[in-house]
């Protein structure tokens, strides 16, 4: 296949980003904050979707963020590495080579105990950042503002300077994830996710493919962390707390894994009904966000990428309704 | 000499009130496929619910082995209300969902409980500590122990022995495993499966309230309780095999052991200790210590 099929998603994504570089200068501050937030946190939902659309959620997504936060602010701190996208390499390659690690582990598992053997990773190293001093225990530590290629942005431009870098490193790894879901292993992940003992049979490994986009995901996940990290200008053990890992979920589960434009709305979405709820509900917050989550889990199952995917919408409709088997598996 | 007998016994006590947590857990997971975030949540609930009927009691002028009963009784009308009302509410509107998804609902359900129990509860800590010296002190050799932290091994044993006998020797209960094991050929023999979830995730609520509120008087009643005990409790049915009594009773003990061993040799390790257990297991029993060979459809 020639490059050619991508030219209308690249020719997209680049418009796409413009647009919202050029926005950006409109915008109040913290609407430029909350971009930047949702931007990392849909990068690192898309590593979620990557693993969704081979059948398996993981449930902490926080290990490969923080890994790739905490590396990144290190990396700052006490490396003096100040450049932003140098950092943004960082943490995506220091959570990668993790990913590596516990992937090919964790490529064994399906179902919920993907879902729960990743929450307990993230969680040991949640209980393992709590207890190092060294790096601030359950305080985290500040990082300091960085810089963008060896530009120093003015107080005045330094939000804009953060929101512009997120929203070009969202561009470019959405227009790499599309390239890789329609790659020959992005099809495979799909096929896996509709029955995996079918896809062993024919040939491939669903072990190696499971544990590559775990890799990739946790490359995705560092990135965000990576991102978050100079947004915020601090990080602390929560990053790796499963309540956030769930968050990511969350968003996934309202996108879908239909496509890559859903991933970035629904994190927009999240940011909007999360703000929007502590501004006018402070002390009930977490139950509009549940409410918010169970009525998108009851009327759009397949998140909100199906409203306009024609394809994800008849498939689901042929699938539907599903069958569990006796021990609740769903059986095609 | 000691310090093993400390470590058995803490870690005994430890396992008791996690078992009981634990019990509700997995026999809801057996048999409404669905793994429930919320338990934690409903925990939480037993605990406020013991704390306000302790106090009723004690306001009453009752003795104080009342407040045992005040304890029971708020764990049932926990489970009266909150059981049926969440089962028919809610969970009914998402039966034969993804199993992961239906993690999220039960996520969702744990973000609105831990708002509803602010909003009911406030902020402020609770203080049961009546009941707790009720039980006296017991010696063993060298080593106090408080008669009450003893009881909960006891409840433990209990809960675990009941909903066994419960399960595999009464007729109610073979109706259940008949459910667990095929719901449609179980629904074409007469079998009401509705009720029989209604029932199961209502027992369920209940062990949950029962840990939650049999654990106030050892703690203070606070924000954040449901958090912890979820995750330790993800943590024994997930060693144990999921939806297995045996495996959860396997589980609490192995994770209540680690816990006590680490706290007394490790104090650094205590956090991780259990999940390192866990994945441990996980490596060398993929599906669990207790989980049946079943085989997949092609």
């Amino acid at each position: 296949m020639t490059s050619r099929p991508f030219l209308p998603a690249a020719l997209a994504a680049s418009a796409t980003v413009a647009a919202l570089l050029a926005a950006g200068l409109l915008m109040p501050r913290w609407l430029l904050f909350l971009g930047t937030i949702a931007a990392s946190y849909g990068i690192v939902t898309l590593g979620i979707v990557l693993l969704m659309r081979s059948g398996v959620v993981s449930f902490g997504q926080g290990l490969v963020y923080a890994a790739g936060g905490y590396v990144a602010g290190l990396a700052y701190n006490r490396l003096g590495v100040t450049d932003a996208v140098l950092l943004i390499l960082v943490g995506g390659t220091a959570a990668a080579l993790a990913g590596a690690v516990v992937g090919p582990l964790l490529a064994r598992y399906r179902g919920i105990f993907f879902s729960m053997l990743t929450l307990a990773l993230s969680m040991v190293l949640y209980g393992a950042l709590v207890k190092s001093p060294a790096i601030g225990g359950s305080d985290g530590f500040n990082v300091g503002r960085p810089t963008m290629l060896g530009w120093t942005p003015p107080d005045a431009y330094a939000d804009y300077a953060i929101y512009a870098l997120a929203m070009v490193v969202t561009g470019i790894v959405a227009f790499l994830a599309t390239v890789y879901f329609r790659s020959a292993r992005g099809l495979v992940s799909l096929a896996i996710r509709d029955n995996d003992l079918r896809v062993e049979y024919l040939g491939a490994s669903v072990q190696a493919a499971i544990a590559v986009n775990f890799t990739l995901a946790a490359a995705l996940g560092g990135i965000g962390g990576a991102l978050t990290v100079m947004a915020l200008g601090h990080i602390d053990p929560n990053f790796a707390y499963w309540t956030t890992s769930g968050e990511f979920v969350f968003v996934a589960i309202l996108s879908g894994h239909h496509g890559v434009v859903a991933v970035f709305i629904a994190s927009v979405l999240l940011e909007l009904v999360r703000s929007f709820s502590s501004l006018y509900f402070p002390h009930m917050w977490q139950f509009s966000l549940g409410l918010f989550l169970l009525l998108v889990i009851l009327f759009l199952p397949r998140g909100i990428g199906s409203l306009w995917s024609k394809r994800a919408a008849t498939a689901g409709r042929s699938r539907a309704p599903a069958v569990r088997s006796t021990r609740g598996e769903a059986v095609p | 000499m000691d310090l093993a007998l400390t470590i058995l016994l803490d870690g005994l006590i430890y396992a008791s009130w996690l078992f009981i947590v634990a019990l509700g857990l997995t026999l809801v997971f057996g048999v409404l496929k669905i793994l429930n975030i919320a338990h934690g949540s409903l925990y939480a609930i037993g605990a406020y619910a013991a704390a306000s009927f302790v106090a009723f009691f004690a306001s009453l002028g009752l003795a104080p082995e009342w407040s045992l009963v005040a304890m029971l009784l708020a764990a049932v009308a926990v489970a009266v209300v909150v059981g049926p009302l969440l089962e028919r509410g809610l969970l009914r509107l998402f039966y034969g969902r993804d199993e992961v998804l239906l993690v999220l609902v039960t996520y969702a359900l744990f973000l609105i409980l831990e708002d509803v129990t602010k909003l009911i509860w406030g902020v402020n800590p609770y203080y049961v500590s009546e009941p707790y010296t009720l039980f006296g002190d017991v010696e063993f050799g060298s080593l106090f122990y408080v008669g009450y932290d003893l009881m909960m091994i006891v409840l433990a044993v209990v809960c675990g022995l009941g909903v066994w006998f419960g399960l595999n020797r009464t007729v109610t209960g073979k109706i259940v495993l008949a459910v667990i094991h095929n719901e449609e050929v179980s629904a074409s023999m007469g079998v009401n499966v509705n009720r029989v979830y209604v029932a199961a995730f209502t027992v369920g609520v209940f062990l949950a309230a029962l840990g939650g509120a049999f654990t106030a008087p050892m703690i203070s009643v606070q924000p954040g309780l449901s958090v912890g005990v979820i995750i330790l409790s993800f943590a024994v049915v997930i060693i144990g095999g999921l939806g297995s009594i045996e495996g959860a009773a396997i589980g609490a003990v192995v994770v209540g052991l680690a816990r006590a061993a680490a706290v007394h040799l490790m104090p650094d390790a205590e956090l991780f200790s259990i999940y390192i257990v866990m994945a441990a297991v996980l490596i060398f029993r993929p599906e669990g210590l207790f989980q049946r060979v079943s085989a997949r459809k092609i």
